[in-house]
């Protein structure tokens, strides 16, 4: 994500200052305090991602769907996600895991040649399963707690930790990095990103419609829990303070 | 019709083993039973066209019969609910628990019917003899990333029971506890009572 992230990210600065100041007057128990003190702002932020996503990100992500046979869908998802595994490579280096990040960069070579430039993921065909690290879950390997519960602008949900993580990921990814494409073409290609993961997640959201009390805690408590969760490798030790 | 007789006889006697053979394993490691209830499940969704399309009292009748007997569902709605368990009457708790049930399988029903061509990875299992509680991990493989699908278990008067599954690094009586506790602090126990009767007649008008 190149300019457009970097743009965003800057006002999502100028919203955290914000965030700073805004005193959070919701009724909140103890264990939510301590998780998400800027619930007010996080909410309000929340309700404009919302009303973004349902009049502009998600009618355009129904269209392309519709549009677009699922191989070719599949097509951009791995070839995305085959950028991305250079980045999950070098996070499993930095997060003193040699031998995965040997498969991630195995596994971006194998796709960007028999794949066809990623196209296909022959990888994880051949055995090479698919890894998920990104500069975020670094950090919580590093030993660096989450911070406060935060949504992004059009992001959506993260913390403080995940969102020095990402601010990092972006500076650090292939496209923000090129100089074979133009400021424009990489806005083109990041929206493209974002267009089809969207696309990728349209039947998971009304299953959260149905199942979120509050889609808002809902997904900040799921968030939470997935994140610990990808930071222990899917083995994080049980928490404290369970009742 | 002398054959006949004995067609039927030889059917009916391989259907009794092949039961029997299927009861037979072993359901009484936490993990052995993870493995025979889901595979069970998903042979019954595949053939079943009316499940594929999201029939909810098929499915709700799958899950009575094959799901039921192995989980403690009361014990999950007790852990969701937390510290508000106990300001429940009896009657309340059953309410609660009913209705929650019906939720869960109104939203997770439809993400099972669409089972088709996914494989079940059944990850090692570890544990010692005398654990009471524990984690069968699974993965569901199919396009794209593996989903993680892990099961909780106890042992009870009964033999295990899963109280708590965990779908992509979430854990559901975990997501639940702020959504019952807000209910709750919003309209009291008959509020949340109220909500989940809501919502289910809500999806149950929608599908």
């Amino acid at each position: 994500m190149s300019q457009l992230g970097l743009r965003i990210l800057k006002s999502v600065m100028l919203l955290s200052v914000l965030t700073m100041t805004a005193c959070a007057s919701i009724q909140q128990t103890e264990r939510v305090a301590t998780i998400d003190p800027f619930e007010r702002v996080n909410r309000a932020v929340f309700s404009f991602n919302e009303t973004a996503d349902q009049y502009v990100i998600k009618p355009i992500a129904e269209g392309y769907k519709f549009v677009l046979p699922e191989f070719v869908r599949t097509g951009v998802t791995n070839f995305f996600s085959n950028i991305n595994d250079v980045l999950t490579g070098a996070n499993n280096l930095l997060q003193g895991k040699p031998v995965n990040a040997v498969s991630d960069i195995g596994r971006f070579f194998i796709n960007s040649t028999i794949g066809i430039l990623g196209l296909f993921d022959v990888a994880s065909d051949m055995g090479l399963e698919k890894n998920r690290e990104d500069f975020g879950q670094t950090l919580g390997v590093w030993g660096f707690s989450d911070g406060p519960y935060v949504v992004l602008p059009l992001f959506g949900a993260s913390n403080v930790r995940d969102t020095v993580g990402f601010v990092v990921d972006v500076k650090a990814d292939f496209i923000t990095n090129t100089n074979q494409l133009g400021a424009d073409e990489k806005i083109a290609i990041d929206s493209l990103r974002i267009i089809n993961r969207r696309a990728d997640l349209l039947d998971a959201g009304q299953l959260i419609e149905d199942a979120a009390f509050d889609k808002y805690s809902f997904l900040r408590d799921s968030y939470l829990q997935r994140r610990r969760n990808q930071i222990y490798d899917g083995y994080p030790p049980p928490l404290k303070d369970q009742e | 019709m002398h054959s006949l007789f004995i067609k039927i006889l030889f059917v009916t006697q391989a259907l009794l083993l092949g039961i029997g053979m299927a009861q037979a394993q072993d359901v009484k490691t936490p993990d052995g039973l993870v493995k025979f209830v889901v595979e069970d499940v998903l042979t019954v969704i595949k053939n079943d066209k009316a499940i594929q399309s999201g029939d909810f009292r098929k499915i709700n009748a799958l899950v009575d019969e094959k799901i039921l007997p192995y989980s403690d569902f009361q014990k999950t709605t007790r852990m969701s609910m937390g510290r508000n368990w106990s300001k429940a009457s009896p009657a309340q708790q059953d309410q609660i628990t009913q209705e929650f049930k019906i939720l869960l399988i109104r939203i997770y029903g439809g993400a099972l019917a669409q089972i088709k061509d996914q494989k079940m990875q059944y990850k090692p299992f570890r544990s010692s003899p005398d654990d009471t509680d524990v984690i069968v991990r699974t993965a569901i493989l199919g396009k794209g990333d593996p989903i993680q699908l892990d099961y909780r278990l106890e042992k009870g008067a009964n033999g295990w029971k899963v109280y708590d599954i965990n779908i992509l690094g979430a854990w559901l009586v975990e997501s639940y506890r702020n959504q019952f506790n807000d209910q709750i602090s919003k309209g009291g126990i008959d509020g949340l009572i109220k909500f989940l009767q809501d919502r289910n007649t809500a999806l149950s008008t929608n599908k």
